[in-house]
């Protein structure tokens, strides 16, 4: 009876895990920061409290914004949760996951800043508009280099599907490969740049100057700024759970596995609790970046993930 | 029941019916309008039943045509390929027919239609000769006649002078064209029956001849330059940019979305059917031009700020992808990999019928609104969302299709071309090995840019507030433009919702071609999961990723709603700066300006600010005035020299034309001199 409803099970705690897991973890983030510069925290439950006040107050809409601005909240949403039910968090045992492979799930990623680009141009005010070109600047050099990255890892893992590529990955036998190699390298930079980090963007920033994503949802408030900030929550939660299930995925349980479970769970916790601290580390260590620097940047990654797939092509 | 073949001949004969009758009934303008664009849907019906039976059934029908010149008659053919590219023809077609009934009435009063439709219906009449032909002659005749058909169209509004210099361009090139595929068919005819004889010039004949290699790529070669011409391949792409949006935007719907394909249609043609077994390099020549054309027409089209010309230059993108798929397909079929082949085959035939609803929905609805606001430009449009609400939603399902974005249509063929490129075994040749990864990332480039270009689009022609000086009268477009343009939504939904039913469709086409398909493999898993090899190496279910979309978004509202908290309006915050006007938004140049300035190298831009103070001094300025220019290198370097060079000769030539006639009969007296000493 358990065993046939395990697949359904996992799934389900899976998303409550990715909805939880989002706002955890930049409490987390945050508290770490609050540390290394000399400050008191708000506690690891703080973003938590941020939404759910923010659901509850009152919504404020813009006198030129249309349906658009209304719906792109709920698409966002909607799309970062949908990329949640498919990456393995604790176990490749997910029957969402054949929804979308790793190309689809990219592009799920890209639907949903498609909305919050249009969100940013949709009242017609300067920062709007400013967000959305820098942000779809940011997105056009970093959206190839993840497919790229990803790429190297499928054809090391002979799948693009990601509960098969977790399977392959942990019962075959680690070789250390230049081409992963290159590709994680990528990966890092442009995960940090898709999920608005320091060098390349500032999340806590309203100063026009260095804003990317904030601009674009200036003019957002009540529960719609809730639920654009819960799902960028989630997507930060996520690009960790994705590099951890592409390059680090020991320790999640495989297919058909129930008894790894709770070596799974005590393993993401550790792996995400080093990623919350290297983000800190990257962030204290490092300013933000001028913005044309960013494209250097983010070509430095599209190259790098080349390189990877072209070693594979040539070396392996 | 009538066949396949009898359904699109019948349509032909409607076509060339309604063009005659178009061109008698020139004086009741509104009258024709409807009756002409009504009987033309419906043989456009006709036309894409035919087709879609054809290829449902893969059958092959031949046809002679007693009539042409003596002993040389014309052959037919209806085989799963052209078939496939009929009803693409038929189905926009009848979109495209639907929506002219309203997009038309804007010409009405100011200048007469007739022409329009009697060229309009025998361009559908050519497109749908040249799929139907098998011989080399009927296939020119046809070639010429749908060129020549889409020259006027692209004439029709004479009167301004980029569209004639844009017509004349267009035809140069199509006739250079022309010819190159006439030298191609004239080297297959010499193989097929020897050079002294006619009857080499059937495509049956030329199927059976023994090329020796070289001249084999020789004649590929020259199809091949020639299709690329017809196809706006870079660098033979200069025309597109300028007909298209010349061109009434009924017409550049068809030539965008249909139009190309005839020339993708003849390079599949030449190098799949009539040459046998493709050569590895031809695939590998296709393959490097389609990713040259993607990445620079993408690139080419981020500059654009006319609405028409940022979509020709994404048809220059779109062709190039589907060269992208049709090159892997000639590499994967030259070494038997008959599944990979059928793959790659099936993701180009799949995207050239996506391309064909998405861009011919994306044209109707820059034609609505130019019919609303008589603006191409978008750096005078902006918040015709709140004006055009019919036409904003399919818009924007255009957009979506065209940047890639599940669950529309155009991702269902770019995943089948990644995943085609990821199956990429090792191949013989190290520049092949090299062209594959290089491959995939320009792909992947691409189609970020394409959703960074089609963010622009809609966002400064339809967000936003209104960008021209004056606040022009815009009012929703009338029912029947409607109504094109919401089959061509609906049909980029349900095309990007079922793959596995295309799929399964058009699985005739790669069969009869490399010998293999992926119909099978696709739906093992059920029809609700695409698997186009097995469901362990990749699976994508569309109907699942839309019920998600729609079920999260759904009940999320309905929560919200429940709880009945206001929403209040009020002006916006834009970080508390005041007095906010409506030139102080970004536009379509300062959009594109990241991009500008990331990719310069690609272009050459040409920018200029001069200050205008009205005491001539620079302290009290009055107003800024920037100039800027975009044109892509090719011009300049391939085209320039070329027309420089031939107007340079005839200058020269032109010496000898004196307007008297003594010195003409000259002329005539050395030449017959000469000619008889030499004789």
């Amino acid at each position: 009876m358990i065993r046939q409803y395990y697949p359904i099970l996992i799934e389900s705690l899976q998303v409550v895990l990715v909805l939880l897991g989002g706002p955890l973890l930049v409490g987390w983030v945050r508290m770490l920061k609050c540390w290394t510069q000399g400050r008191r925290s708000a506690g690891l439950l703080q973003p938590m409290r941020d939404v759910t006040k923010l659901f509850v107050k009152e919504t404020v809409l813009a006198e030129n914004a249309s349906w658009i601005f209304r719906s792109a909240p709920y698409v966002v949403f909607g799309a970062t949760l949908m990329a949640g039910a498919i990456i393995p968090v604790v176990s490749a045992d997910l029957p969402l996951a054949a929804t979308a492979d790793i190309i689809a799930l990219v592009s799920i990623f890209a639907l949903a800043r498609f909305f919050t680009a249009l969100a940013g141009l949709d009242t017609g005010t300067a920062f709007g508009g400013m967000g959305t070109s820098r942000e779809m600047m940011v997105s056009s050099l970093a959206e190839p280099a993840v497919l790229m990255s990803v790429f190297t890892v499928s054809l090391v893992s002979h799948s693009t599907s990601l509960s098969f590529m977790v399977h392959e990955l942990t019962t075959v036998q680690f070789i250390l490969r230049p081409s992963l190699a290159f590709a994680l390298l990528a990966f890092i930079l442009i995960a940090i740049a898709e999920t608005g980090r320091i060098p390349v963007d500032n999340p806590s920033t309203h100063l026009e100057l260095t804003m990317i994503h904030e601009a674009m949802l200036l003019e957002y408030s009540g529960r719609h700024l809730a639920l654009i900030e819960w799902a960028s929550m989630m997507k930060l939660f996520l690009f960790a759970s994705l590099g951890i299930a592409l390059f680090l995925p020991w320790g999640i349980a495989g297919i058909d596995d129930p008894a790894m479970l709770p070596i799974a769970l005590v393993a993401i916790v550790i792996k995400l609790g080093l990623i919350g601290v290297f983000i800190v580390l990257v962030e204290t260590g490092l300013a933000k970046m001028r913005i044309f620097r960013v494209a250097e940047f983010l070509g430095m990654a599209f190259l790098l993930a080349s390189l990877g797939m072209l070693s594979y092509f040539i070396l392996e | 029941m009538p066949s396949p073949f009898e359904l699109v001949s019948a349509s032909i004969i409607v076509f060339l019916c309604i063009s005659l009758v178009s061109a008698i009934l020139a004086n009741h303008q509104q009258f024709l309008v409807k009756l002409s664009n009504a009987l033309s849907a419906a043989a456009c019906l006709l036309a894409a039943f035919g087709g879609f039976l054809t290829v449902l059934s893969g059958s092959v029908e031949t046809f002679i045509l007693p009539i042409g010149l003596p002993d040389m008659p014309f052959y037919m053919r209806l085989d799963a390929l052209s078939g496939f590219f009929i009803s693409i023809v038929g189905l926009l077609g009848f979109f495209v027919s639907v929506y002219s009934i309203g997009y038309l009435k804007g010409f009405l009063g100011r200048r007469s239609v007739a022409p329009l439709l009697v060229f309009y219906n025998i361009f559908l009449a050519g497109m749908l000769l040249v799929l139907l032909s098998d011989d080399a002659y009927f296939f020119m005749i046809s070639w010429e006649l749908m060129a020549v058909s889409s020259f006027f169209l692209v004439f029709f509004e004479d009167e301004k002078v980029p569209n004639r210099r844009a017509a004349f361009i267009y035809v140069l090139i199509a006739h250079v064209g022309a010819v190159l595929i006439l030298l191609s068919f004239g080297i297959m005819a010499g193989f097929a029956a020897g050079f002294e004889s006619f009857h080499g010039y059937t495509f049956s004949a030329m199927r059976m001849a023994e090329m020796p290699a070289v001249w084999a790529s020789i004649a590929f070669i020259l199809a091949f330059a020639g299709f690329a011409a017809k196809a706006g391949i870079i660098p033979l792409h200069v025309w597109l940019p300028e007909a298209h949006p010349a061109a009434p935007s009924n017409v550049s719907a068809l030539m965008s979305g249909v139009m190309l394909k005839t020339a993708v249609y003849g390079i599949i043609r030449v190098g799949f059917d009539m040459m046998g077994t493709p050569q590895w390099w031809w695939g590998g020549l296709v393959l490097a031009l389609g990713l040259v054309s993607a990445v620079l027409g993408i690139l080419y089209a981020l500059m654009q700020s006319d609405i028409k010309r940022l979509l020709a230059y994404s048809s220059v993108e779109n062709i190039g992808i589907i060269f992208i798929a049709v090159g892997l397909a000639m590499v994967f079929a030259y070494m038997k990999l008959g599944t990979l082949a059928a793959l790659a085959m099936a993701a180009a035939l799949y995207h050239m019928l996506n391309h064909a609803v998405f861009k011919g929905l994306l044209f109707m609805g820059a034609g609505a609104v130019l019919h609303a606001t008589h603006e191409r430009s978008m750096e005078a449009l902006g918040g015709l969302i709140h004006k055009m609400k019919w036409t904003a939603p399919l818009f924007l399902a255009g957009c979506l299709s065209a940047s890639a974005l599940p669950p529309f249509n155009g991702f269902v063929s770019e995943w089948l071309i990644f995943q085609s490129f990821l199956l990429t075994p090792a191949l013989p040749g190290r520049l092949l090995n090299l062209l594959i990864p290089l491959g995939a990332a320009a792909l992947a480039l691409t189609v970020a840019l394409a959703a960074r270009g089609f963010v622009k689009v809609f966002g400064i022609t339809f967000l936003g507030q209104w960008r021209g000086r004056h606040d022009t009268h815009v009012a929703e477009v009338d029912w029947p433009m409607r109504a094109g343009m919401i089959m061509a939504a609906l049909s980029c939904l349900l095309l990007g919702i079922f793959p596995n039913h295309v799929i399964g469709w058009l699985d005739a086409v790669p069969m009869s071609l490399v010998g293999g398909g992926i119909g099978e493999t696709a739906k093992a898993s059920g029809w609700l999961w695409l698997t186009p090899v097995a469901a362990e190496r990749a699976s994508y279910s569309a109907p699942l990723v839309f019920v998600w979309l729609v079920l999260v978004i759904g009940v999320l509202y309905f929560i919200f709603r429940a709880r009945g908290v206001s929403i209040r309006r009020a002006p916006a915050w834009d970080c508390g700066f005041e007095k906010m006007t409506n030139r102080m938004q970004y536009t379509a140049t300062s959009m594109s300006m990241p991009t500008r300035r990331i990719f310069g190298f690609a272009f050459s831009i040409r920018e200029a600010v001069t200050v205008v103070s009205r005491r001539g001094s620079s302290l009290f300025p009055e107003k800024y005035l920037y100039r800027l220019k975009v044109r892509d290198h090719i011009w300049n370097f391939a085209y320039k020299p070329v027309s420089e060079a031939s107007f340079w000769i005839a200058r020269r030539v032109g010496k000898l034309q004196h307007g008297r006639i003594q010195i003409y009969l000259l002329y005539s007296f050395i030449t017959l001199v000469v000619l008889l000493v030499f004789s």
